[in-house]
């Protein structure tokens, strides 16, 4: 069964229609990348599949369970994490910290509990740090545990939001443009780290810009644009797809789309 | 890592040591300083002190900026007046209010604050404002439960196993420092707690936090909740105090005196906010009425330094903001905020120390 479906999912802001009728699904264990060029509709998906915004139609399932009416810190205890496009950390929080209020929603510590750091509170508590502490070293910000979120260089923010996405154990983690404003260097490293967090289990479903990024790490890869799914396959076919070309490129008789 | 820093633990010492010497020395006050002025000031500046601890939970560590907050000091004070006098003919105990009376500030808290969850910044300041005018107001109307502006006098005399506190400073004094002890223990607990990074994380970007699927509804109402429940206990000590409660001393001017306590002092950090209210609390009912007696023995009769009270408090917080936006003794948070480009190495070696102890 699918992880993530979305059947006939439309979205419109006023009269415009930034999202028609997208239909499809996301297998458990893949790296599926969604691309298109700006405008397409893509980070609407994203903010749909969390519930920032309400489908106009259309549903979205995760594990088989609709996703409508739920309120994004439903969705999120559910299992679905993600990052932004302009990073969003906690600035004026420790590293640390980031990550562990990325764990809040597989926490159990209650206001009674935080008020009076009961026995359960502080075991808690150690092994959330610990769990923070090893996923700050998986994308390799051992060192910067005490630092503020906002002062590290920000390749290292980038992959802080990751840390705090995966503190929840999700089932999806949602990556909004991850190599954006990242050098060669970095990028080859987020290669790696995709492809090790698919390895715990994680599917990834990413929005990038970087082609060379997207055909080197996804499994599968969907193309929208002007909210209209225009294609979806392996990487090399929607590589040589006409209407992918035509939509990054425009046609070869010289008019635009 | 503590051996590789020298002074790393004469300063964590030091840390540890501060809090309970001067603890001791609190203690030990009232019997070495028989002047009663002296103890009643200090007791006054206790109530500040809690008033200031709750109100740092709901502005300092969730960022909800609330202009209201002397409501709740009014609601602890009125369940205190209408419970325990002749009132009603009620008489509940005084220890046994120290638990009921933070419980309805706790829930007028969620009550005053569902209403303000979608509002943010100036929009909240301003219905927070609005709701700090109407319970002084309705109190004042009430006036078949309240006595209206004559307000409610003779209270219930707290007494400790059958010795009634009388009109000593000194009972309050050490009700007040058992309570701030209680204070600063369940702000601290709260800041290194689930709930605690829940309240900065949306004090930080309420969007993110939600994605962390932290419930932003109930994490707000519980800072309203918290916060409130300070100011109800501080509101039963003061009205048993002064022996009298009315609405007039419930005025705006209580809500931007707590906030100017947390200005000064430093936001989000506990003891900063504690140094503020005791500085603005020590201008406010000590240095400005002993000036003001001290002009009169000198034979300025018709001057009155307390009249100049809110002018000195604008200045003050002007200098502050000019000089020192982030308070006395800012949170870690707040100093970099003011001062982000400059790196000071003996902040940042702090830090680090900090940032171990509290993770060891």
């Amino acid at each position: 069964m699918a992880l993530l479906r979305l059947s006939s999912v439309s979205k419109n802001f006023g009269g415009l229609a930034a999202l028609s009728e997208l239909s499809f699904e996301l297998e458990a264990g893949r790296i599926v990348a969604m691309i298109g060029p700006n405008g397409a509709g893509k980070s609407t998906v994203f903010n749909l599949i969390t519930g920032i915004y309400a489908p106009s139609s259309g549903s979205i399932a995760l594990d088989g369970r609709p996703l409508g009416g739920l309120n994004t810190n439903r969705i999120a205890s559910l299992g679905i994490a993600r990052t932004f496009q302009n990073i969003r950390l906690f600035a004026f929080m420790s590293a640390l910290d980031n990550v562990m209020t990325g764990r809040h929603a597989r926490m159990h510590a209650s206001m009674l509990d935080s008020l009076l750091h009961t026995p359960g509170q502080r075991s808690e508590e150690r092994r959330v740090r610990e769990r923070a502490r090893e996923l700050l070293a998986f994308v390799a910000l051992e060192r910067e545990g005490a630092s503020y979120a906002r002062n590290l260089p920000y390749g290292g923010q980038r992959r802080l939001e990751i840390a705090r996405a995966l503190a929840s154990d999700p089932k999806l983690l949602l990556l909004d443009e991850p190599a954006a404003g990242m050098n060669p260097r970095e990028k080859e490293d987020l290669i790696g780290l995709i492809g090790r967090i698919r390895d715990l289990g994680v599917t990834v479903f990413l929005i990038e810009h970087d082609m060379a990024l997207v055909m080197n790490v996804s499994e599968r890869v969907t193309v929208l644009d002007h909210g209209e799914k225009i294609a979806e396959g392996t990487p090399d076919a929607v590589r040589r797809d006409e209407r992918v070309i035509e939509a990054y490129l425009g046609r070869a008789d010289g008019t635009a789309s | 890592m503590a051996g590789s820093r020298p002074g790393g633990k004469a300063a964590r010492a030091l840390r540890r040591g501060a809090p309970l010497a001067l603890g001791l020395a609190l203690l030990a006050y009232p019997f070495l300083d028989r002047n009663n002025s002296h103890v009643d000031f200090l007791a006054n500046a206790g109530a500040f002190i809690l008033l200031a601890l709750g109100l740092n939970i709901v502005v300092g560590f969730a960022g909800l900026l609330d202009l209201g907050y002397a409501a709740f000091f009014a609601i602890g004070s009125y369940s205190y007046a209408m419970l325990a006098s002749q009132q009603f003919g009620l008489h509940v105990p005084f220890w046994l209010m120290l638990l009921i009376a933070p419980v309805i500030a706790a829930l007028f808290g969620v009550l005053l604050g569902a209403p303000t969850l979608r509002l943010r910044g100036d929009y909240l300041a301003i219905v927070t404002l609005g709701f700090g005018e109407i319970v002084p107001q309705t109190f004042l109307n009430l006036s078949q439960y309240t006595n209206g502006p004559n307000g409610i006098s003779s209270l219930d005399q707290p007494s400790l196993f059958g010795h009634p506190f009388g009109f000593s400073a000194t009972p309050y004094y050490y009700v007040l420092l058992a309570l701030i002890a209680l204070g600063i223990l369940a702000a601290r607990n709260l800041q290194n707690s689930r709930l605690g990074r829940a309240w900065m994380a949306i004090r930080e970007d309420e969007l993110a936090a939600r994605h962390m699927g932290i419930n932003t509804t109930v994490t707000k109402l519980s800072a309203f909740a918290l916060g409130a429940s300070f100011s109800g206990l501080a509101g039963v000590v003061y009205a048993a105090k002064l022996d009298l409660v009315s609405p007039d001393q419930f005025q705006f001017n209580v809500s931007v005196l707590v906030l100017s306590m947390l200005v000064l002092g430093g936001m989000g950090n506990i003891w900063g906010v504690i140094l503020g209210s005791f500085v603005l609390s020590f201008i406010n009912s000590f240095l400005l009425p002993q000036s003001t007696s001290l002009a009169h023995a000198a034979g300025f009769g018709n001057l009155d330094f307390t009249n100049y009270r809110f002018m000195l408090y604008g200045v003050i917080l002007v200098l502050m903001m000019l000089f020192r936006p982030e308070g006395l003794i800012p949170s870690r948070q707040r100093a970099a905020e003011f001062h982000e480009a400059q790196t000071d190495p003996k902040l940042a070696a702090q830090e680090q120390a900090e940032y171990e102890g509290a993770t060891r």
